[in-house]
């Protein structure tokens, strides 16, 4: 599904991606660890396409296309999604508009035609339900004033309205409490099905009790420099990143 | 937001220099000599048939006019127009005004269809409910350069009592309420333009609405400016008598031409007791080319007077056009408990500039005003909003609260927000608030990562930046100004 290939990428000079090199297949759970500043946030960026960075080498494929000549909301289109660390806010435009929007901007790119507004509030009232977001939540604009917890939920109801072949989870645990990650983790794993695969970045272990992974990454200095299974991120939560970074572990 | 989709597929089919009303049309004229001197404005007021007190009015005014000077302390920078190189009176040519829609030139007619205007008087408007079907007609009074060219509906207003006629008709035939209320609210030496305007006023609207009655529909004008080298110079005076209701909406366009054209309009509204004016403007005057070449320059001096208590007059604007801006429709709050609304979409994209905003003069007991203003700059704009909020010695108890947000598109245009508050009454409570926002990459990004392309993603934060404002216009136009604005962005990103 998503090929990565000796991907090199900077901002405003600084090399941040040093040749990553990554395969994730249909129905494949991928996580990858590592400590901060080792340029996991920019990969899943550079993924969703944002502006700041610039690619020097390299190539991605999703599904055989070539995502680097893609436009943002060309790459979500055909099934990329990225839910973000920081969600942004968006004064003035309700949630429930926003979603609609997204999902009938991909729906027409994909040439499926709009989706009817009864069967729009079906499903998001179904979805909404599951993942604890409140009709208040989706009358409120977009974000605006959402608690750290509101906001990961509601990328999680997003995504799941979205129907993306890739998720890309960007430390979707960050700032969750333990009751507010399980219902995020049991939205995303309602999600798991062998047409999908996930990518998921994060910094604890304990994530990957809920999500778990086929494989586990680490990442240091822009580059993978170890893979294995889930155990992998097991020993890391043990022994921290010391082995990588050539650093005695704290 | 089905409205978003349709615009930005709208926007789409149109070029960024294209402005969609910018067409001329071919029609014969009948003009005043170039310039501006006494001949003229006889000229003018035989033209309109006016009785002899209304040229002594005009002269009168003229004559304050030569002694004044054009204002500068708004924020805008433009050539002073040439006031000789401009034709004070065009009207197309027809033997007599016309006396009903089939003796209108119909290359006029079709011109306003081109605007969308619902000329015909079985035209019904879409997207009206059935509850509301009575107020689904909107009567038409379209000024074309100079005169009025039809009015609408004026049957079925009349047996309500309503008078709505242009202006000159008005003079002739209901003197006795323009001697009344005409410069009652905008005195004739007021400001530069007003004064100008008084001299040379060609038509314009007039309604008034007696006791009691409550308008069975939409009142509305359109103005257009065609022939070359011309001033429009409208006035429009709204009476609404005690306990009476009108809600009344003005528009504007004019052709897409390389040199500026002047506009400037006296607006006065006057609100008996119990009484409520309900007054939306969609202004889309050509805004100049993408260089700042040509474009309308729009001088305007809207006022209204809530002259007796409990009554209350509500100003939304939506202004997208002209090159340059001066506007400030403001209240008087006179009566006791009375009420002034203002509120306001401004937008300015490429060398646009607008210097627009209101005042709020509360001089009696318990008067209330609320101004909520929404300034959103692109391209290499500058866009100010100006007020001034005053409480005399006598209004005890005068309530204000403002709103005032602008919103920033790029790094080569301005926002600037000028509010003066005066208070000499100690119990007045006035109340403003202000912020400033950009529409930042993290939120395009965030859109688009979500598979909303850039237009549609500048549409939807725009129209969730202006909403409130929105909500005030009649539901007919509301659809027609979000349209507007995702027009005027266009060609503001990337």
């Amino acid at each position: 599904m998503l090929e990565i290939k000796n991907l090199h990428a900077e901002v405003e000079g600084n090399k941040i991606l040093r040749g990553i090199d990554l395969t994730i297949n249909a129905g494949e759970i991928h996580a990858i660890m590592g400590p901060n500043g080792s340029g996991k946030s920019t990969l899943s960026y550079v993924l969703a396409g944002k502006d700041d960075y610039e690619i020097t080498e390299g190539e991605i494929l999703f599904n055989g296309e070539n995502v680097l000549e893609m436009e943002p909301h060309e790459r979500a289109a055909v099934g990329l999604f990225l839910a973000m660390q920081y969600p942004i806010e968006i004064p003035g435009v309700a949630n429930m508009t926003f979603l609609k929007t997204a999902l009938n901007a991909q729906r027409v790119a994909r040439g499926e035609g709009e989706l009817k507004t009864p069967d729009f509030m079906k499903k998001v009232k179904e979805l909404s339900a599951k993942l604890n977001v409140t009709q208040e939540m989706l009358r409120r604009p977009l974000n605006v004033g959402f608690s750290g917890g509101e906001k990961k939920r509601n990328e999680i109801l997003q995504m799941a309205l979205l129907e993306p072949k890739l998720c890309i989870l960007d430390e979707t645990d960050s700032g969750l409490d333990i009751d507010a990650l399980r219902i995020v983790s049991d939205g995303v794993n309602a999600l798991k099905s062998p047409e999908r695969s996930m990518l998921v970045i994060t910094h604890y272990q304990r994530l990957l009790n809920y999500i778990v992974p086929d494989v586990v990454h680490v990442m240091y200095q822009g580059k993978i420099v170890k893979s294995g299974d889930k155990d992998l991120a097991l020993q890391l939560e043990e022994k921290g990143y010391a082995e990588f970074t050539g650093e005695a572990a704290a | 937001m089905a409205a978003v989709k349709e615009t930005v597929d709208q926007v789409k089919q149109i070029d960024v220099d294209q402005y969609k009303y910018g067409f001329v049309t071919e029609i014969e004229s009948d003009k005043a000599p170039i310039g501006l001197n006494e001949d003229v404005i006889r000229f003018i007021s035989a033209k309109k048939a006016e009785p002899e007190w209304m040229l002594e009015w005009r002269l009168d005014a003229y004559r304050r006019w030569l002694t004044m000077e054009e204002p500068t302390w708004a924020k805008l920078d433009y050539p002073k127009p040439k006031f000789n190189d401009i034709y004070y009176y065009s009207a197309p040519k027809v033997a007599e005004g016309p006396k009903s829609l089939d003796e209108v030139d119909p290359e006029l007619l079709r011109t306003y269809e081109k605007l969308g205007i619902p000329l015909q008087e079985q035209e019904i408007l879409a997207g009206v409910t059935e509850e509301n079907r009575q107020y689904s007609k909107v009567a038409v009074d379209a000024v074309f350069d100079s005169v009025s060219v039809a009015t609408t509906f004026k049957e079925e207003l009349k047996k309500a009592g309503v008078i709505f006629c242009s202006i000159s008709e008005a003079i002739r035939e209901h003197p006795e309420l323009v001697k009344k209320y005409l410069a009652s609210v905008v005195p004739v030496s007021d400001n530069f333009y007003a004064t100008l305007n008084s001299a040379v006023f060609t038509d314009g609207s007039f309604v008034y609405v007696p006791e009691g009655v409550r308008c069975p529909m939409e009142l509305s004008t359109y103005f257009r400016i065609n022939e070359q080298n011309t001033g429009q110079f409208e006035r429009t005076l709204i009476i609404a008598d005690k306990g009476s209701y009108v809600s009344y909406l003005e528009g504007c366009t004019a052709p897409q031409r390389d040199e500026n054209q002047l506009h400037a309009a006296v607006v006065e509204l006057i609100a008996l007791e119990d009484a409520e004016i309900k007054y939306s403007t969609v202004q889309n005057w050509y805004p100049g080319d993408s260089e700042g070449k040509g474009g309308i320059y729009n001088f305007v001096t809207k006022r209204g007077d809530c002259r007796e208590k409990n009554s209350k007059i509500s100003w939304t604007q939506v202004e997208t056009g002209s090159a340059i801006t001066w506007k400030y429709p403001s209240c008087i709050l006179r009566g006791e408990n009375s009420t002034g609304e203002f509120y306001s979409i401004a937008i300015s994209n490429g060398y646009q500039q607008i210097d627009s905003g209101t005042k709020m003069t509360h001089l009696g007991k318990n008067t209330s005003s609320r101004i909520i203003s929404k300034g959103i700059s692109a391209g290499r704009s500058n866009n100010t909003y100006r007020g001034l909020v005053s409480a005399h010695k006598k209004a005890s108890g005068a309530r204000n609260f403002t709103q005032c947000d602008s919103l920033l598109i790029g790094d080569q245009c301005g926002a600037h927000t000028v509010p003066y508050v005066e208070s000499k009454n100690a119990s007045a409570i006035f109340e403003h608030e202000a912020t400033t926002s950009k529409i930042s990459d993290d939120q395009m990004f965030y859109c688009q990562a979500r598979g909303i392309g850039e237009e549609e993603a500048v549409a939807l934060i725009v129209n969730g930046f202006v909403k409130d404002v929105i909500q005030q216009l009649p539901m007919e136009f509301a659809v027609e100004a979000q349209k507007l604005i995702n027009i005027s962005l266009e060609g503001s990103v990337g």
